[in-house]
């Protein structure tokens, strides 16, 4: 029942399994691009650098934790980046109405997710359906929704103060102060995944759903939770898209579901569930965020930019298989075994 | 443990790797931007030499951007002696342009040439650049008017109509007769705009014997455009000639007229790209189109962000310097440089386009 994970492996400090894991890996990987980038490219170490990658990897850190736990539990949700369009195009036709409250727009996103998130849960949890189909579904679904509330406009005018404010840095640091919600959000998320029964029940659903539902764990209305805390991390990512760009635009964030898939990916989370750990996903958000960043400022075009990541993908998804498998410790499992409860 | 080491390592030498890969680091110790202090322009200096001019298009591998940034901007910028570069992402999105405009003013790019894939979204980091030295130049499509200095446009609705009626007064011949337009969607600014600007043109006494019958619209889409082309040739039979002031329009009327027996009876121009309209141009469908020529916008465009660098100008109205072989330009309204009346395509030139 224990999930084979350096952080969740019982009998062990924290600190031996953590050692020598993939997570130290994806950490060593960061630190060396840091190290190499500082040396050989002009630009990168300098705070304006670390600011400049923050600020672009918080939508991408924030979404990431939800998924976490939902690809720990054998699923995915690949609508995620409509969820941040639909949002953004609401809150765009809602202040174009005269909704000027600030707390009032973010309830409304907020709301919007959590019920986009659980039409994903219902039809996977109720229904039965396979996530990747449903959301590859939704994700056509709620990026069509959102011109059809937006159409191609785009809504700007936002005050001055909303959009420098989102993206303000933290008092005599560089580092915006949005970073503070994604760290508070990432210890619920981590506390959740990594020092709870429910985590433990994530680990073993995603393991094997079935032997998950014998043992008592009440599969199916925990993934749809998950799928509902996923959709309004999602809405809170595009409520952050909307101020920090100042554009509210139906095609917000389109395509950002496979940035987020590649970090979790990368950061040592196993696609077909049961495996990796929080503190994996958020070093591969840095280490994808940093590397990009990086090569940029050293002149790499945009092609080459993407077959890097492509590359680190493919090393990440091959490279702990392949190493189990030479371990000879890999087990079968059957792939998201679905319980009919 | 021994095998996640090597994991370790082989995900760190392959990092180091993507990084060496593209490590040309420049030492970025340019000489700064000068035009400082002085608010007006000095219209008799001269571009100095030098500059780092980044080209940034809505995203890379487009032959449109190919041929204005590498035929265009980066000729001139080796006129005024000057360092080009052509970055961007492959993607035409705001958030990807945002990040590229980031590392730029990271880099100290000395001018940043951009065509904004929204107009409010790159502001902020457009905003960041300025603050940080960098001389923006807009170009092909602007942003907010406060977040860059010059939007160097590549037409305006006035030339770009009256380019339109000379052609199509040219092709039908001087007995004129009925004429229609085919546009995109019923609602699009620009569109609407040239059409009013065709209906004052068309006013005009050279142009009496042509009789404007029709607007139809078939919403940029290949196949409506078909159809409404379709449609205009049975509901007029004595149509002379199709205005379709929009790519995908005219590609589409052109491929209709080509295919059917109007095809050299009744003519057709518009705004369209040289490698849409090569067959049609070359089987006499169409004589002549137009477009602005995308490496003459780029040229401009560097120059313009030349001469901002330089402190020749400051984007006020009434303000002029050279651009190289195009002449003399004058900053007008709001800071737009207008690269003037589009440009004509026929079978005499078309070959010379890639784009």
């Amino acid at each position: 029942m224990a999930a084979d994970t350096a952080v969740a492996r019982p009998g062990r400090p924290v600190w031996r399994s953590l050692l020598g894991s993939w997570d130290a890996a994806v950490l060593l990987a960061l630190v060396v691009v840091i190290v190499v980038g500082s040396l050989t490219v002009d630009g990168v170490g300098n705070p304006r650098f670390y600011r400049f990658v923050v600020v672009e990897a918080i939508p991408i850190a924030l979404i990431a934790l939800p998924m976490t736990l939902v690809v720990v539990t054998g699923e995915i949700d690949l609508s995620v980046a409509s969820v941040v369009g639909l949002t953004c195009a609401v809150m765009g036709q809602l202040w174009q109405l005269g909704v000027t409250s600030l707390p009032l727009l973010i309830l409304v996103s907020l709301v919007l997710g959590c019920l986009l998130g659980g039409l994903n849960g219902l039809f996977v949890c109720v229904f039965g359906l396979p996530s990747l189909a449903v959301t590859i579904g939704t994700l056509a679904l709620y990026r069509g929704l959102a011109y059809v509330v937006l159409g191609d406009r785009a809504v700007a005018d936002y005050p001055v103060d909303w959009t420098r404010g989102m993206i303000a840095p933290i008092p005599g640091t560089v580092i915006p102060w949005f970073v503070l919600v994604v760290a508070v959000l990432a210890v619920l998320f981590g506390v959740l995944l990594h020092a709870t029964p429910v985590g433990r029940a994530l680990y073993a659903m995603g393991n094997n759903a079935q032997a998950a539902a014998y043992a008592g764990v009440a599969v199916l209305r925990t993934k749809f939770w998950l799928f509902v805390a996923t959709g309004a991390v999602s809405a809170l990512a595009g409520v952050f898209w909307t101020f920090r760009f100042a554009s509210a635009r139906a095609d917000n964030a389109t395509g950002l579901e496979l940035s987020v898939v590649a970090a979790v990916l990368l950061g040592g989370v196993s696609i077909f569930g049961g495996r990796g750990g929080l503190v994996g996903v958020i070093a591969a958000v840095a280490l994808l965020g940093t590397l990009r960043n990086a090569l940029q400022l050293a002149d790499v075009p945009a092609n080459a930019l993407t077959i890097v990541t492509g590359t680190l993908l493919i090393a990440s998804v091959v490279g702990p298989n392949a190493v189990r498998a030479a371990r000879g410790r890999l087990r079968r499992r059957p792939l998201a075994g679905r319980t009919p409860l | 443990m021994r095998i996640t080491g090597v994991r370790a390592v082989a995900t760190t030498v392959l990092a180091a790797l993507a990084l060496a890969l593209g490590a040309c680091a420049d030492d970025g110790s340019d000489a700064g931007t000068g035009s400082g202090s002085g608010d007006a322009g000095n219209p008799t200096g001269t571009i100095k030499e030098g500059l780092k001019v980044a080209f940034l298009p809505k995203q890379v591998n487009n032959p449109y951007f190919d041929t204005s940034d590498n035929k265009g901007g980066k000729v001139a910028v080796e006129e005024f002696k000057g360092t080009y570069s052509q970055t961007g992402p492959s993607e035409a999105s705001p958030s990807a342009q945002v990040s590229y405009i980031n590392t730029l003013s990271q880099q100290q790019t000395d001018v940043i040439v951009v065509s904004a894939n929204d107009k409010d979204a790159i502001c902020g980091a457009l905003t960041e650049a300025k603050s940080a030295g960098a001389k923006v130049v807009t170009y092909d499509s602007d942003t907010q008017p406060q977040c860059r200095d010059v939007f160097v446009n590549q037409a305006t609705a006035e030339g770009i109509a009256r380019s339109q009626v000379k052609l199509i007064s040219d092709a039908v011949g001087p007995d004129g007769g009925e004429i229609a337009v085919l546009s995109a969607t019923a609602n699009a600014t620009n569109q609407n705009a040239w059409i009013e600007m065709m209906k004052t043109e068309l006013a005009k006494p050279e142009y009496a014997k042509l009789k404007l019958v029709a607007t139809v619209y078939g919403d940029d889409q290949d196949e409506k455009s078909f159809q409404e082309a379709q449609g205009l040739l049975a509901k007029y039979p004595n149509l002379k000639g199709i205005i379709s002031p929009t790519t995908v329009g005219v590609a589409a009327a052109a491929r209709y007229l080509s295919g059917s027996s109007y095809k050299g009876r009744v003519q057709l121009t518009g705004l369209g790209t040289p490698n849409q309209m090569r067959e049609y141009v070359k089987d006499g469908t169409v004589k002549a189109f137009a477009l602005w020529n995308p490496a003459d916008l780029g040229y401009l465009a560097a120059y313009a962000g030349g001469a901002l660098a330089s402190g020749i100008i400051t984007g006020k109205q009434g303000e002029t310097f050279t651009a190289g072989r195009l002449g003399q330009f004058t900053v007008g309204a709001n800071g737009e440089i207008v690269l003037g009346d589009p440009f004509t395509f026929d079978a005499s030139n078309i070959d010379q386009f890639d784009f």
